[in-house]
């Protein structure tokens, strides 16, 4: 029952405040924060008693049961979803009680808190899943809680349009991911984890015929076929290339949802999924060569995108993309340790960055553009020096959470391969971009003259201890989640492929982690160069290379190409479906139908003269023929 | 002895009678009566069928229908008087109001 209680308590939380919220309103937090506080406690406590023996197995109850089809909602947890668990608690609970501070006073206050509770419920039950169905379920659940929570400022056009993008973009990944749980059930006849992963390894090798329907050949093995669907929900869900456009206005959302949903837990599940899914992956090198290497374009992509963004939180946002890059590359290398270790560093120091993004967002009265920031060093010093460790964090700087964990997938990717030592050096020339950007917004926002506007100027002060307090434990845990041997305590659990004998201590592995550390400074130094000794110089190599940085303020232009190639003919095709099938064919048939009966009823109701004996004369007519009939059919 | 047939060709006579009246005549009295004519009909039948079946049930039908039938002139009467209170009318042709 403890184990239910977990995911239980936030759910409660969600339904008592969903359906009295008009009631409770500015109460609303006193009883989302117990929930989650609770959830907390009871995560600790199972998280002790996993990391002693057996992983935990219960089942909860039947869901469908339908000849072969039988699926129940179980609690799975091993030292994997234990450390999950542990993640999703912290960062939901901190989370919860800034949002007492970032949403005072907000319209919405209460449906926030509502939908961050669901969301919590949502994210347990995800990483506890211990079937195919209920992962889907989930999966699905927290793209619907991110989806309202992005459009929780519903009256802004923006923000409907961000949560629609995110909403039909991860449709497009789930389509894959929900043909993925098919198929493993057409293949193995069950969705349970223990099931799929025992037989695993007898299907390895057989093929299906994808061009089957067509009358074709081309046979691809099974194991590949799923693992590459499955991935399509992971590349959706984690924003990768080429699904990552709808992340990055996300951000239209409420910031603690930034820090949340879009930083360190929701976006994270794609990497989780691959890791929890290791034994099928294994089994397919070919779709684990295709995750890797979309992770690996897509840390470096995004790293490029977020070198020139204004938006304080897009940069943050971009550096999320570039960093789930970066996890799912090593989980595709084989390296689950490396990835799952990096998920939970990053979910304390990136809701860290974004926790602290809002409280300067809150300062400056709903400033976003940094350009508009400067000089906030001394008037937000909480602030300012829980940034700094995000933001060294986040470079890798040697000692914090970030430097292990970035390290280990580098050194991880470089003994993997000749594709892991590509996609190492990628990892390189990311991680310099990363300390670049990451610097120069910590720069460009908090150090220099203040360019606020002048009647906000004056006003700007530290945010209040409910909103600081969070923030300080999350710059505690981006340091000390570096010193607490995660990575032993995971591995037994990830099983990499067979051939992956991590040689840690060699010279190469040395020379790695000498080189990631030089990059990380080197992005520092760069940004401080460009961006405090001269002043001048952003703006003349912005000029200097016009159309690099044109290409890498607009994105690549990914989201120009997609509105032509895809949405625009989308809305076209729509546009002619609404105007000439509906309005015409379908519309038309059903008042068609409705104009024939009114006509022959026009007509036929002269036959009513109303009187009596006209009835009755028809009547006689009537009984007369059917007994003629009857006689003639009998002689 | 008289045949079966004799019986029920009366009764259809009787019965056709009836329908005709029903159909044709104005006045609603006389389609009334033109109704009891019909039941009447009937009620020779199952005289005549009691008779040559030698059942007793028959003539115990025509006692029930001969109720029936008083209770039902008594009814339909009623109706014509509060007819013709309303419509100052009783015929037939003219109480035309179940139509279009």
């Amino acid at each position: 029952m403890k184990y239910a209680l977990i995911p239980l308590l936030p759910f409660a939380a969600f339904l008592i405040i969903g359906l009295f919220g008009h009631w409770i309103r500015e109460r609303a937090h006193w009883i989302a924060v117990p929930a989650v506080g609770i959830s907390f406690l009871l995560s600790a406590w199972i998280f002790t008693e996993v990391a002693k023996g057996e992983p935990i197995h219960v089942t909860l109850y039947s869901w469908i049961a339908s000849g072969a089809f039988d699926v129940s909602i179980g609690l799975y947890i091993d030292r994997l979803t234990a450390a999950m668990l542990l993640l999703v608690t912290i960062v939901s609970g901190l989370v919860h009680v800034y949002t007492i501070g970032y949403m005072h006073g907000e319209p919405g206050y209460a449906r926030f808190f509502a939908y961050v509770a669901l969301f919590t419920f949502s994210m347990l039950m995800l990483v506890m899943a211990d079937n195919f169905l209920q992962l889907y379920m989930f999966w699905e659940a927290v793209g619907l809680c991110s989806y309202l929570l992005i459009g929780h400022w519903y009256e802004r056009k923006t923000a409907c349009d961000a949560a629609t993008k995110a909403f039909v973009v991860n449709r497009v990944g789930d389509f894959g991911f929900g043909l993925g749980v098919m198929l493993i059930f057409a293949v193995f006849g069950s969705l349970q984890y223990d099931q799929v992963f025992n037989h695993a390894v007898l299907i390895e090798g057989q093929t299906i015929n994808l061009l089957k329907p067509l009358g074709g050949q081309w046979p691809v093995e099974v194991m590949t076929v799923i693992c590459l669907l499955l991935f399509a929900g992971a590349v959706g869900k984690s924003a990768q290339v080429p699904l990552h456009v709808w992340l990055p206005d996300a951000m239209e959302g409420p910031t603690p949802i930034s820090a949340l949903i879009h930083a360190a837990t929701m976006v994270t599940a794609g990497v989780f999924m691959v890791a929890r899914l290791a034994p099928l992956y294994n089994l397919s090198p070919a779709a684990m060569d295709v995750v890797a290497v979309t992770g690996g374009v897509t840390a470096l992509f995004a790293a490029t995108i977020a070198l020139t963004q204004n938006d304080i939180k897009r940069v943050v946002a971009w550096s999320t993309v570039s960093q789930l890059g970066y996890m799912m590359m090593a989980c595709g290398l084989g390296a689950y340790v490396a990835g799952i270790y990096h998920l939970l560093t990053h979910g304390a120091f990136k809701a860290l960055l974004f926790l602290c993004c809002g409280s300067v967002i809150i300062a400056l009265h709903h400033e976003q553009d940094m350009r508009r920031m400067g000089g906030l060093k001394d008037r937000m010093p909480v602030t300012y020096w829980t940034m700094l460790i995000g933001a060294l964090t986040l470079s890798g700087f040697p000692l914090t959470a970030g430097f292990f964990s970035k390290d280990e997938i580098l050194v991880s990717a470089w003994s993997a391969s000749m594709l892991g030592k590509t996609l190492a050096l990628v990892g390189l020339v990311t991680a310099f971009m990363t300390a670049f950007y990451s610097f120069r917004l910590l720069f460009v926002a908090f150090w220099g003259e203040s360019r606020v506007d002048l009647h906000h100027r004056e006003r700007i002060h530290e945010s209040p201890p409910v909103m600081t307090v969070p923030l300080v434990i999350l710059a505690a845990l981006s340091i000390i989640t570096g010193y607490l041997g995660i990575p032993g305590f995971i591995e037994p659990v990830l099983p990499g492929p067979e051939e992956m004998a991590v040689p840690h201590e060699s010279p190469a592995a040395a020379g790695i982690m000498l080189l990631a550390t030089l990059m990380g400074l080197g992005g520092i130094a760069t940004a401080y160069i460009v961006y405090v000794k001269s002043p001048g110089l952003p703006d003349r190599l912005a000029h200097q290379w016009r159309e690099a940085y044109a290409l890498s303020f607009n994105k690549w232009y990914v989201d120009e190409l997609y509105d032509r190639t895809i949405v625009q003919p989308t809305v076209a095709l729509a546009n002619s479906l609404w105007k000439i099938v509906d309005v015409q064919v379908i519309d038309g048939m059903v008042n068609g139908v409705g104009a024939a009966t009114v006509l022959w009823g026009r007509a036929l109701r002269l036959v009513q003269s109303g009187e009596v004996q006209h009835y009755a004369l028809a009547m006689a007519l009537g009984a007369v023929a059917i007994l003629g009939l009857y006689v003639m059919l009998l002689l | 002895m008289t045949p079966l047939s004799s019986y029920m060709i009366l009764s259809a006579i009787v019965f056709v009678t009836g329908v005709v009246g029903v159909l044709i005549r104005r006045n609603i009295i006389m389609i009334l009566l033109s109704i009891e004519l019909m039941l009447n009909a009937t009620n020779i039948n199952f005289v005549a069928f009691s008779y040559y079946l030698d059942n007793v049930a028959g003539q115990v039908f025509v006692f029930f229908a001969l109720t029936v039938a008083a209770a039902e002139v008594a009814v339909g009467l009623a109706i014509i008087i509060a007819l013709y209170r309303g419509k100052a009318t009783i015929a037939a042709e003219e109480l035309n109001l179940m139509k279009w």
